[in-house]
């Protein structure tokens, strides 16, 4: 039973080690073809990197709009119930203006994209794996790095923050919209409230997160989708797999960020 | 077959005390064993007997334990990962299941080696491409979708891609498996086509005896990791190796079981 115990305990650590080396492994070797590809005569497609583009950001924008308007509405309603126990309502602004940039919108996003694109990442190179896709990709003498993994890389660095900065401006609109009904302001007043209470690092804080959390989404999505080995109910575990790991790496990535910067 | 010029001076492929493990696990024991230029070689044995482990191991993706094999001159396993590219460039690979990109249409797998490695205008990348597609007789379909095709015509379009940037060697995983009596033997008779026409060192990995026979010019039988036996397709069937004969007559394997051995195995004990 403890022997049983710690076998299993032995070999997730195991696991977990390895699956952390191959993931900076990965992380080096889509730098290393992003950079030397031209060199090699193998450059990084353009064209791959517009669609996965495409694929996580352009068709991500409608439930980004619905989600980020929500959250804004969200804050606006509970800070607004809360400060006015304090009869501070006004100060509604500042809170929902630094909670969106700084926490909720790089955070929304980041479990947004792991879970729609991380999954659908993980899917696809899972079933490469198991159609010796991959296999003919290495024979044919193009690395899968550089064919798969650098333009998803690119694209989620590019993506992610871009999202975010769009999901910020939908929050506070959504948080505007409530407090004008709510508390009689104008949204032109809510606006220059906001400006005025906003810093540029409040915004920046909230995009260097998502460039954090794209490099995470990345390569959980690929290192499980290249380990997929027993057919269709592999590629079924491994997309769950990437994403529970991508959500619960973000969250905590996203604590340990936090802290730093507000120390 | 018979009329085919192989040249036994010239090796294309030679292996030499490979030995492999999958994990713990020891897969190849010491192969040894050479393919001539333009020579058709059949890899046969039961299954799990390693003949798909060899494969993978000449075509480069794994590392081997020791031992070494070399593909036109070059020995695999000590060459730099450009060089290895280089190589790959004379390659051709039809895997077992086609492995064609699902994402992309029947042409565009076919252009994708070229597109990759040759400066081609898009013209000529187009001919050439409809060109092998005719030679596997599928011209006219490179519209299609992967998800279109029957087996034995996605069989014949990674054919097509495999011989497009026309390879000195070409690697079969088990071209029958999945496909009708008639099918294999269309299979079987472009194999023999594109060799006679390039003159291409053909290595094919099969449990598929008519094949077997039909395709081959020497036959190297596997059995649990170990080479049983290298010869002309007679020199097999000749054979008074037990082994040989149980699996050319399809006869199922005996195991032999070792009582020791076998109670360890049941009561869980490392041997």
């Amino acid at each position: 039973m403890l022997r049983t115990f710690t076998e299993k305990l032995g070999q997730t650590t195991l696991r977990g080690i390895e699956e952390l080396g191959y993931s900076i492994a990965l992380l080096f070797e889509s730098a290393y073809w992003l950079i030397f590809g031209f060199r090699r005569r193998q450059a990084v497609k353009l064209p791959s990197v517009f669609s996965q583009m495409m694929h996580i950001g352009i068709q991500a924008l409608p439930i980004v709009s619905i989600l980020a308007f929500a959250i804004g509405m969200m804050l606006a309603i509970q800070g607004i119930a809360t400060l006015k126990t304090f009869g501070a309502e006004s100060q509604v602004v500042l809170g929902i203006a630094l909670s969106v940039t700084r926490e909720f919108s790089p955070l929304i996003i980041g479990i947004l994209v792991a879970g729609r694109s991380g999954s659908a990442l993980a899917a696809r190179i899972g079933t490469m794996q198991m159609a010796q896709e991959i296999d003919a990709l290495r024979v044919i003498g193009i690395s899968p790095v550089r064919y798969l993994v650098t333009p998803a890389m690119i694209a989620m660095l590019i993506m992610l923050p871009a999202l975010t900065f769009f999901a910020d401006l939908i929050a506070l609109l959504g948080g505007g919209v409530y407090s004008s009904l709510e508390l009689g302001m104008s949204l032109q007043a809510y606006a220059d409230r906001t400006i005025e209470v906003l810093k540029v690092d409040d915004i920046t804080q909230g995009l260097y997160k998502s460039l954090v959390f794209a490099v995470i989404i990345t390569l959980v999505s690929f290192v499980n989708g290249f380990s997929v080995t027993a057919g269709a109910e592999g590629v079924g575990r491994a997309t769950t797999r990437s994403v529970v790991l991508s959500i619960t790496y973000i969250i905590i990535a996203d604590m340990i960020f936090t802290f730093v910067l507000t120390h | 077959m018979g009329d085919h010029e192989t040249h036994p001076d010239q090796t294309a492929i030679e292996v030499a005390n490979l030995v492999t493990h999958y994990g713990r696990t020891r897969i190849l024991n010491n192969i040894d064993m050479h393919v001539n230029t333009g020579e058709i070689m059949v890899i046969m044995g039961g299954s799990g007997s390693g003949k798909s482990t060899l494969l993978r191991y000449m075509l480069g993706l794994h590392q081997a334990t020791s031992g070494s094999i070399k593909l036109l001159g070059h020995d695999i396993t000590k060459i730099s990962a450009q060089e290895m590219d280089e190589l790959r460039k004379n390659m051709g690979v039809s895997f077992q299941g086609g492995a064609l990109f699902n994402s992309m249409t029947v042409g565009e797998n076919v252009c994708l080696p070229l597109r990759e490695h040759t400066q081609l205008d898009e013209n000529t990348i187009q001919i050439m491409s409809r060109m092998k597609l005719s030679v596997v007789n599928l011209g006219g379909f490179e519209e299609l979708m992967p998800a279109q095709l029957s087996g034995g015509m996605i069989k014949r379009a990674a054919l097509a891609r495999a011989i497009v940037m026309d390879p000195k060697l070409l690697f079969f995983d088990e071209p029958s498996a999945g496909l009708d009596p008639v099918a294999a033997a269309e299979l079987d008779d472009l194999i023999l086509r594109i060799r006679k026409a390039l003159n291409t060192t053909i290595v094919v990995v099969t449990h598929d005896l008519d094949s077997t026979f039909r395709i081959a010019d020497r036959i190297t039988v596997l059995d649990k990791g170990n080479i049983l036996m290298i010869g002309t397709v007679d020199e097999v069937r000749n054979a008074d190796n037990e082994r040989i004969q149980s699996l050319l007559n399809r006869e199922a394997r005996h195991v032999e079981i070792d009582a020791d051995e076998y109670i360890k195995e049941l009561t869980g004990q490392k041997s």
